[in-house]
């Protein structure tokens, strides 16, 4: 039998939506056809890929042309990037921002290796983009401002319209990797000057192994992936057809239950997130009150660390993630909370949760009944925070 | 997700001796809050102050910290301070069953809080580790030698690398970052690691030598069995031997062992090789002289 998980790690990645995996179903069975054969079978997978990508691109108010299937955010991510750099080659900056996924740093690391200059904007103790000092680094030499829309450890949501502005009054193209946001926050990207938009699947109930990248219609793109007349000749390789219908099928449902997202489950994170700073003592919110996914709470529990609680969270099945360095095998805190300036009491003790329409007020009950013990069990073992 | 051990998850889950110990004998502390670890020791001795009678400790850190530092209370409880000295990073982790690599750091900071308390008891120290962060050597503490640390980031010593390359017999700057966290945030003094743990190594190889030609010695006086030397001149034509002829396209079969003499039959390009005889005799002959006997001869079968 299933074990019940109260699985609050949905940054990390989703549950794929049952109506998602009823209508892929047929493209992993019968359905098997190669979109670029010529006969009927063929023709049927050519098809719903043509709905998948009329379906994403009426979520984000975009036109279907301008929707390119990959497989993943990180491969959207890379392919913007590096376009970007490729089709502005007199432009040897780049200015992206110190909180971003390692999908957009790792790749400007190495490009700085390869003589790009590269400037990362600072946050504000709760996550926000310092907009002024952003502004001052764009200029005549940037090829690219790359900005996550909403990040994914704090959820703060970046004011991505104004910095595309500042971006294209210096000829500069931008790119916003929207892996968290998409699905969450409703967008419109028909009334803003966004050149490259990167999304992944499994992140809003579809599942792994498909993403896309928006390519504003008229911005030139060089391709990362060569090989074939696919997606346009933009995006060669034969396409994960039942990744795609999932999508398309995915983003149709976050489109439909985008005011629950809204209402019920950012009902749910702030009960949860005012219920565990009320009952555990030093306890402190880390990102931005406002402007932030609705689905989103990230607490430090100051003097114990990380990867302790979410074990003994893990024993009463309840799934969360922590930017404490123990949970991912590196000896330092996570970038964001670095970037951040959250002190190391509270850096370590990081923990985020990430709800979703799957949810439950039970769910909520239940996290806020089993986190206090812990922490306090914790406290009790760690040699800190008795008499600082 | 890490894969811990169910001996680990035991005593994450339900820490032995947890807690303060207002009037203990000896304490030992290291880590700080910043590094993401620190431990905190306690013990009492007999009257005698011969014998830990009791251990209780603090810890701020993952799973495998806290499970380390328990496993080490239930080590020491009940031992001398003698027998514990020899407590090493091996004993807690193998007490655990196993650590992931990656965790091996938490078993160190077990031993080194326990150095720091004995080094407490014997009145060398205040029971904190400094800011160098080395358990013992306090009263010599040389900033240019030694004790110079190397990783900033973690306040970690020369002397901390060499030691924990030399237990632990670590081979690459990875490992050194797993068992001491050097390293482990800018990367800035990898290099310097790596230098380190090269020149560790180096010196670890020539007391190897230096005890291998005592070994010789000894041998002489406990001779191997038939078998013992059989089993020996197989491994080492299997692992240093063959590999080597094997590289040049070569290789040799072992034919016979007849009391010192052992008989091979040249293979691949060795086989009609106007040097092979040579090589028999020159590689093949010294390395089986090296490794098993100095009284054995080599031949052709």
């Amino acid at each position: 039998m299933k074990k019940h998980v109260i699985y609050a790690d949905n940054n990390a990645t989703t549950q794929v939506a049952p109506e998602v995996v009823e209508e892929m179903m047929p493209y992993l069975t019968d359905l098997y056809g190669n979109a670029s054969s010529i006969h009927t079978f063929g023709g049927q997978v050519r098809h719903a890929i043509d709905t998948g990508r009329e379906r994403l691109a009426n979520l984000l108010g975009a036109m279907p042309c301008e929707i390119l299937f990959t497989s993943c955010g990180t491969e959207s991510d890379n392919a913007a990037i590096l376009s970007a750099l490729e089709t502005n080659v007199k432009r040897r900056k780049i200015v992206t921002t110190r909180v971003e996924h390692p999908a957009v740093l790792s790749l400007c690391t190495e490009m700085q290796q390869r003589g790009y200059h590269v400037e990362y904007c600072p946050v504000n103790h709760q996550g926000r983009l310092c907009v002024d000092a952003l502004s001052k680094m764009v200029d005549d030499e940037t090829a690219l401002v790359s900005v996550m829309w909403a990040n994914n450890e704090t959820g703060n949501v970046h004011p991505i319209a104004q910095i595309a502005e500042m971006a294209h009054q210096h000829g500069a193209l931008f790119h916003t990797d929207a892996v968290q946001a998409v699905g969450k926050i409703p967008m419109n990207l028909s009334k803003l000057s966004i050149d490259f938009l990167s999304l992944s699947g499994h992140k809003l109930h579809a599942p792994k192994g498909v993403g896309a990248l928006y390519v504003r219609r008229g911005v030139k793109f060089h391709p990362f992936l060569r090989g074939g007349h696919q997606e346009h000749g933009l995006r060669a390789g034969t396409e994960n057809v039942a990744g795609i219908v999932a999508l398309g099928r995915a983003a149709q449902l976050a489109e439909g239950n985008m005011a629950e997202e809204r209402t019920r489950v950012a009902a749910m994170r702030d009960r949860l997130e005012s219920g565990l700073l009320r009952s555990c003592p030093d306890a402190k919110l880390n990102g931005s009150p406002d402007s932030r996914l609705p689905n989103t709470t990230n607490i430090s529990f100051e003097y114990i660390e990380g990867e302790s609680i979410l074990l003994h969270l893990n024993q009463f099945d309840i799934a969360a993630s922590s930017g404490s360095a123990c949970t991912s095998g590196s000896l330092e805190p996570s970038h964001v909370m670095r970037a951040m300036g959250v002190p190391y009491t509270a850096a370590h003790g990081s923990v985020r949760f990430s709800l979703s329409r799957y949810n439950t007020n039970e769910d909520i009950d239940f996290i806020l009944e089993k986190v206090p013990p812990i922490i306090h069990l914790l406290r009790d073992i760690s040699p800190f925070g008795r008499d600082q | 997700m890490w894969d811990y051990t169910e001996k680990v998850m035991d005593h994450f889950l339900h820490p032995r001796n947890v807690g303060e110990m207002p009037d203990a004998d000896a304490v030992g502390e290291v880590g700080n809050i910043t590094c993401g670890d620190a431990l905190k020791l306690f013990l009492k001795l007999d009257e005698a102050k011969k014998t830990i009678v009791d251990a209780k400790f603090q810890t701020f850190g993952c799973a495998s910290a806290i499970a380390s530092a328990s496993a080490l209370t239930e080590l020491v409880i009940g031992k001398s301070v003698v027998e514990v000295e020899a407590i090493s990073n091996d004993d807690i982790a193998g007490f655990l069953g196993s650590l992931p690599e990656e965790k091996m750091h938490c078993s160190v900071m077990g031993m080194e809080a326990l150095q720091e308390a004995l080094a407490n008891l014997r009145g060398e120290s205040d029971g904190k580790a400094s800011d160098h962060g080395h358990a013992h050597g306090h009263e010599d503490y040389d900033p240019n030698g030694l004790d110079r640390i190397v990783c900033i980031c973690f306040s970690v010593s020369e002397r901390q690398i060499r030691e924990v390359v030399r237990n632990n017999a670590l081979e690459t700057v990875d490992q050194v970052t797993n068992y001491c966290k050097a390293g482990g945030s800018c990367g800035g003094c990898k290099e310097q690691i790596d230098t380190i743990l090269k020149d560790e190594l180096g010196r670890m190889e020539e007391e190897d030598a230096a005890s291998t030609e005592e070994g010789t010695v000894s041998e002489e006086k406990a001779p191997l069995t038939n078998l013992q030397k059989m089993m020996l001149i197989q491994q080492v034509v299997n692992d240093d031997i063959r590999p080597g002829l094997q590289a040049d396209g070569g290789d040799l079969e072992l034919v016979d062992v007849d009391g010192d003499r052992v008989v091979v039959k040249l293979k691949g390009s060795c086989s009609g090789c106007p040097g092979a005889q040579v090589t028999l005799k020159r590689w093949v002959e010294a390395q089986l002289r090296e490794k098993v006997l100095p009284t054995i001869t080599v031949e052709q079968a």
